[in-house]
């Protein structure tokens, strides 16, 4: 989701790296880059303005330029600004009887009926009881949509046709109360920040339930116009989280700095597909490791266990954990990438792949994983586990045999390496001295 | 271009001017009486992004600001600020002689794009409108993905009056487009307005899925058309969507929804440069009327009427 801000960095860093020392100059176009990618990637400015004055600060001076590794300094830096903007990961917090009502606010379309749906689906997973509640009485259809999500997933939806929001909503918490439900959830109608009267009907809601969690839900994709939604909804409404939709794509998602920063509440949860279980939460260190260019292994890993079999996933683990990754292992888990879902929502998990995919479009893509599964089988057993010893004729030899081009073989065979040196460093658990290798 | 199709629409010329009292643009107000310093560049370097226009769109109109400036067209800030907007409106201005979008013929109008944008919504207003400007309009609900897409779709069609061809939840969208085209055919409907479900344009099957639509239309004899739909609050990726769904599928205009919020829609300069593909409708709420004929200048104005990005005092 931060490709391409990854990259951006790692090219700033690749550059300084190069050079050693850094003086105050470096650390200044440094930091031109940075603001450059960040803004591209929807970063609110001023967001921006003082994101860099913070690590400017920290930057130019005693720690960076005394420092004998300047880049693995600047990196750390910039890594701990972006851990402490983007904050801890939030839970859902719970009333202290039953039930915890939470409520579904945002902008049209922004994905609050589906997050309601998936949300239900998360706590039942949980042993909760949810209650969903079709609290938006405009949209056409949009009873229909939550009855029809709720149908499939066997959970109950309260709908009163005709019946207000706000009283519609405490009649809900009313009867989850009396059937016994732990939780209910509010999805209300989309509505603009600066619609007078549909805000004031938010807060009525609010003031009548006093729900646990009022949650902004916000697109990935969102712009500069993000701060301005997010402060709108903190003030008039008071939201106690933030969820961030639609990041299977490859929006960089920079609105979740930028709304983040404005409203001081935490991210809470993550969407990641159309689908009910397409939820997961949110993780700063994991998205953190993204902007760095890090790759996401143990979302991946995590992932991996949900849909396929804990074995193989297990050892997995293990194998990245001691370093022992060869070809084969490369190619098992492109193809169990293959079974787990959209393909850039994984790719982008996988350390070196998403770098690699940069400027391909998807049936580029697609193409370019077939062919690093062809060259892969065109290589003897002894190969895949010693990749160590393909040298020039034997990589004439399997280029011949996968219909590819020797140029093909090294590049699978440096994305390889590529992926292999990162997962050594995650499994060691030290970011910045793997960052320091990397880009020295 | 569109033009002669449409009845002129008061609502954008409302919506702008609702904007331009409510927010008292910073740049409107300290243009014309300030003198063209680096500061004023800064100012209106930070005006551009905060509207989304991008990096790097921002710094090719300023470049050329700025040479023209050297050039000493420019002396005060008012004339900067003419300037400016003569650039913006230059970039969405389509170029000439390219085909109407709904020539007399049997035309299918594909709506296209990501998740939640407004598609469907804009399916109805446009149906409408073409509807109420003398076609005979036919409206396809071609979303069998999402939960009550079909029926989202219906209660507009009720609501505005025009015949919907619908299938089953999970139908085939491609089947659906196909019985359209039949149905127009037999009835005498000469628009058929086609919703599709929302996609991201980074899901490869999905935008297989429609290309196959795309063919069907083509196959069939017709006239296709692609309309993407962009949420003007969107940021940069909008850009990455415009040129996926257009490589795709290609896209014949644009439609920016949601300019009723404080979003600017910015983004569109860098998409319309990037497709050729002009701006055609806007969308100013979520009523069947809320369509207007997109019109350049007015939209310019409108960046220009931006909030400002430091609440200055005596907005
Ligand atoms: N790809 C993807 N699509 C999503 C995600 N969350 C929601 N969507 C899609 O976004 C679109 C809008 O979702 P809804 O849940 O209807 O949005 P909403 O906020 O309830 O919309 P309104 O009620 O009209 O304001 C639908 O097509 C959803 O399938 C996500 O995490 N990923
Ligand atoms: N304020 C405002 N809301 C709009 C506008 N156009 C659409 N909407 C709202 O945006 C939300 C999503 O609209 P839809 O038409 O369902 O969007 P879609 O693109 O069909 O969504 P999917 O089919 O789920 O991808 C609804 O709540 C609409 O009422 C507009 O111009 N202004
Ligand atoms: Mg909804
Ligand atoms: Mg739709």
């Amino acid at each position: 989701m931060f490709d391409a801000l990854s990259d951006k960095l790692q090219r700033v860093f690749d550059q300084l790296g190069r050079k050693g020392k850094l003086n105050e100059q470096d650390v200044d176009r440094a930091l031109r880059e940075v603001r450059l990618a960040l803004l591209e990637a929807d970063v609110n400015f001023r967001v921006v303005r003082s994101f860099l004055d913070k690590v400017r600060g920290r930057a130019v001076g005693v720690e960076v330029l005394q420092s004998l590794t300047p880049t693995q300094q600047v990196v750390k830096i910039v890594h701990e600004e972006l851990m402490a903007l983007l904050g801890e990961a939030g839970r859902l917090a719970t009333a202290p009887s039953p039930p915890t009502a939470i409520m579904l606010l945002g902008l049209q379309g922004s994905g609050k009926t589906t997050t309601a749906a998936k949300l239900a689906l998360h706590l039942r997973k949980q042993g909760q009881r949810p209650l969903l509640v079709a609290a938006d009485p405009y949209r056409p259809a949009a009873v229909t949509q939550l009855e029809m999500l709720g149908r499939q997933l066997d959970i109950p939806v309260f709908a009163r046709p005709g019946v207000a929001p706000a009283a519609l909503c405490r009649d809900a918490v009313a009867e989850a109360r009396s059937a016994g439900q732990t939780h209910v959830i509010f999805d209300t109608a989309g509505r603009l920040h600066i619609d007078e009267q549909l805000m004031a009907e938010v807060a009525e809601i609010r003031q009548r339930t006093n729900p646990s969690e009022i949650l902004l839900v916000a697109d990935a994709m969102t712009g500069q116009d993000a701060v301005k939604v997010a402060e709108e909804f903190q003030q008039r409404v008071g939201i106690t989280g933030l969820v961030l939709t639609k990041l299977d794509g490859d929006a960089r998602g920079g609105a979740a700095l930028s709304m983040r920063d404005v409203t001081g509440v935490p991210i809470k949860l993550i969407g990641v597909g159309e689908r009910p279980d397409a939820l997961e939460l949110f993780h700063p260190d994991r998205l953190t490791s993204r902007i760095l260019g890090m790759g996401d292994v143990l979302s991946l890993i995590e992932r991996a266990q949900e849909s396929i079999d804990e074995e193989r996933a297990a050892e997995l683990q293990r194998k990245l954990r001691s370093a022992r990754f060869d070809l084969e292992d490369f190619l098992d888990q492109m193809r169990q990438v293959k079974r787990m879902g959209p393909l850039t929502q994984i790719m982008q998990m996988i350390p070196g792949l998403s770098r690699a995919m940069r400027d391909t479009d998807q049936s580029a893509a697609d193409q370019s994983l077939k062919r690093m599964e062809a060259v892969i089988l065109s290589m003897t057993p002894e190969e895949r586990h010693h990749p160590e010893i393909i040298g020039g004729s034997r990589r004439r030899r399997i280029a011949r045999g996968s219909g590819s081009s020797v140029a093909d073989v090294n590049q699978l065979l440096n994305q390889f390496r590529q992926a292999l040196q990162m997962m050594k460093a995650m499994a060691g658990g030290k970011v910045p001295k793997h960052m320091a290798r990397l880009f020295q | 271009m569109f033009r002669r199709f449409l009845r002129r629409d008061e609502r954008l010329d409302e919506g702008v001017r609702k904007t331009r009292s409510s927010f008292f643009g910073r740049l409107a107000a300290l243009l014309p009486r300030s003198e063209i310093t680096d500061d004023l560049w800064g100012e209106l370097e930070e005006t551009l992004i905060a509207a989304d226009v991008g990096v790097d769109t921002t710094e090719r109109l300023l470049e050329r600001l700025r040479a023209r400036h050297a050039a000493g067209e420019f002396g005060t800030g008012k004339e900067l600020s003419r300037g400016l907007q003569e650039e913006l409106a230059g970039l969405l201005r389509p170029p000439d002689g390219r085909e109407p979008l709904l020539p007399s013929d049997l035309t299918v109008v594909l709506t296209v794009g990501v998740n939640g944008v407004g598609k469907t919504t804009t399916v109805a207003k446009l149906g409408h409108h073409w509807s109420r400007s003398g076609r005979r309009v036919l409206l396809a609900a071609g979303d069998t993905f999402r939960a009550a897409g079909t029926e989202q779709l219906a209660i507009w069609a009720d609501r505005v009056g025009l015949p919907c061809v619908a299938a089953q939840r999970g139908g085939d969208p491609g089947a659906i487009v196909f019985d359209a085209i039949a149905a127009a055919r037999a009835r005498g409907f000469d628009v058929v307005v086609v919703d599709t479900a929302g996609r991201l344009h980074t899901k490869t099957n999905l935008m297989e899925e429609l290309r196959k639509i795309r063919r069907i239309v083509d196959r069939q004899g017709v006239v296709g058309r692609v309309i993407l739909v962009l949420d003007a609050a969107t940021g940069q990726n909008a850009v990455v969507q415009a040129r996926s769904f257009a490589s795709a599928i290609g896209t014949d205009a644009i439609v920016v929804t949601k300019l009723d919020g404080t979003a600017r829609g910015g983004m569109v300069f860098s998409v319309v440069r990037e497709l050729g593909a002009p701006v055609c409708f806007v969308g100013t709420g979520e009523k069947v009327g809320d369509l207007a004929e997109f019109d350049s200048e007015a939209f310019v104005a409108a960046l220009f009427a931006l909030e400002a990005p430091d609440d200055l005092p005596g907005n």
